[in-house]
């Protein structure tokens, strides 16, 4: 690996605790932002030189921090700081200071920042685009790019988060506990939210970084709470989807429905990571919404054929989901299974009151044409299908309506 | 004498290679595995998970505890490891800086194997 790519490995890795911390020292996200920018500059011109220190991390605080008292002295005409070339490492830094960028606040920089991203008073999408700014330093470019909007607009949209967070006077001591875990779930609903932004429309690239970088945030949550079974959840759930992704579409760049993917091109390392951490969430008994929808795909990752898939599982499962987190959505998604076990008219029946609920959504004309189908009403299905067309919300969702319609028309027209 | 090489190194940084940072680099530690296997001095090696995949039981209590991630929260990780079969110290050292030739950064720790159990299953 040449020195850029590792340079800028360690840039990332180290980001979430550097820009934790330079946010505790100067209470402001621009100047954090700023001072790790700084830093990083920086590290970029000495790294190559003097090789990379210890620990990235602590330098790079050291350095940021420095590099912005630096401006505001100079702005004072008082005296500068060393040098921060000479600092290869922390040995060369005064103690207390090294001793309190160590460990016992890195838990509380990082929750700090997450929780700031994830603040209320920001609508979800300012919550995304802030969060792969700030905790994962994508450029505005790349999250222009996998939001499909202007960078411009992007721009905007971040500077109207940070307006937002700064009108909002967010508290900068460390989270009580009860605080902790209420704003634990926006954290995993935000991380969940650039997963499915990734996830839902694609094979592009600047979406596929997000699967990765969700992925990626939800490892660092898992450190920050070892023992949270939801947490483990979420990471499985994701990493599980994500272990499909090579198969999920075809050369034309198509989605392939699961029961048609070619399963060899799961990725099984990613599958055994998912259940391992499947398997520690067990252990706490303590259910909860991304632990269900992680087991049911833990049970489509289980099956070597899509034939052997135990529908009747992943029925009960969706059951329970839909005891703990009511919603029309998981009733559908419920509604297929029950139509591989107890057939098309029954699925039908589960979903007959969703109509009205879900009369906007791609999905729900879809799995009913295709149940419609199944029972032989063509005409009916086409209709479905026509809607769903209408609905849908990419040019790939859309084709795949098509193709399917195609197929079970030819199908028809064979018998 | 058999050596285990332990390979420490900061599982953040390395969990952020990216996809084709990681291929090139396994595909250069391979043509190392690939030379030393061929001279009859590397035996099995393997790759962990993330920590964060990982269970402590804690037996200094009875019953044992069990605990979620890591034996110890570390700057530097145990990520993985290879088993080397070479003459003496400076020889496992050789093998060990071939290997670090092509995968900088983290620590190598050479440890010799006191007992080895091969794996005796039959398929």
């Amino acid at each position: 690996m040449n020195d850029l790519s590792w340079i800028n490995a360690a840039l990332a890795a180290a980001r979430p605790q550097a820009v934790g911390a330079l946010l505790r020292y100067f209470r402001d996200l621009d100047r954090a932002e700023e001072a790790f920018q700084e830093a990083a500059l920086r590290a970029l011109k000495n790294w190559p030189q003097n090789g990379p220190p210890r620990d990235p991390a602590a330098w790079l605080i050291m350095v940021g921090r420095n590099a912005a008292l630096d401006g505001v002295r100079k702005d004072a005409r008082t005296v500068a700081l060393p040098d921060d070339d000479a600092i290869s490492d922390l040995d060369d830094v005064e103690t207390p200071l090294a001793e309190r960028l160590d460990g016992s606040h890195y838990r509380d920089d990082v929750l700090r920042l997450l929780f700031i991203c994830c603040h209320p008073d920001l609508p979800a999408t300012q919550q995304i685009a802030l969060a792969l700014r700030i905790v994962s330093g994508l450029t505005v470019k790349q999250i222009a790019r996998a939001f499909l909007v202007s960078e411009a607009a992007m721009e905007q949209r971040i500077t109207r988060a940070k307006q937002r967070v700064a009108r909002a006077d967010v508290p900068f001591e460390a989270p009580g506990p009860v605080e902790r875990s209420q704003r634990l779930a926006a954290v995993m609903a935000m991380v969940y939210l650039v997963f499915n932004e990734g996830y839902s429309a694609g094979d592009g690239e600047a979406r596929a970084a997000l699967c990765d970088e969700a992925i990626r945030l939800s490892r660092l949550l898992l450190r920050l709470f070892q023992t949270e079974p939801e947490v483990m959840g979420l990471a499985a759930l994701m990493i599980l989807q994500h272990a499909r992704a090579r198969a999920r579409f075809d050369a034309d760049g198509e989605i392939i429905l699961l029961e048609d993917q070619d399963r060899s091109r799961w990725n099984g390392e990613l599958i055994g990571e998912g259940l391992a951490l499947m398997d520690k969430a067990m252990r706490h008994n303590r259910p909860g919404a991304y632990q269900i929808q992680a087991a049911i795909a833990a049970t489509h990752s289980r099956a070597v054929r899509a034939a052997d898939t135990d529908w009747a599982g992943i029925d009960a499962l969706y059951a329970a989901l839909e005891r703990m987190q009511p919603s029309p959505v998981i009733t559908l998604n419920r509604a297929v299974a029950t139509a591989k076990i107890a057939g098309p008219e029954a699925a039908l029946a589960m979903i007959a009151p969703l109509e009205s609920a879900l009369s906007g959504y791609f999905h729900f004309y879809g799995a009913r044409g295709a149940f419609l189908l199944q029972l032989g009403r063509t005409a009916e299905a086409r209709t479905d299908f026509g809607r769903a067309i209408a609905l849908a919300n990419t040019p790939a969702e859309a084709a795949h309506i098509r193709r399917h319609l195609d197929r079970h028309l030819a199908d028809a027209a064979a018998k | 004498m058999l050596y285990a090489v332990l390979c420490y190194h900061d599982e953040n940084l390395v969990w952020s290679w990216s996809k084709e940072e990681d291929a090139v680099l396994m595909d250069k530690i391979g043509a190392v595995r690939g030379k030393l296997t061929a001279q009859g001095k590397l035996g099995a090696s393997l790759r962990l998970m993330p920590t964060t995949a990982a269970t402590t039981l804690r037996k200094n209590q009875d019953p044992p505890l069990v605990i979620d991630g890591p034996f110890a929260e570390t700057k530097e990780q145990l990520l993985g490891f290879y088993i080397l079969d070479v003459e003496n110290l400076d020889a496992a050292l050789d093998a060990a800086r071939e290997i670090a030739k092509v995968n900088p950064g983290g620590a190598f720790e050479i440890r010799p194997i006191a007992v080895f159990n091969p794996d005796e299953r039959t398929a």
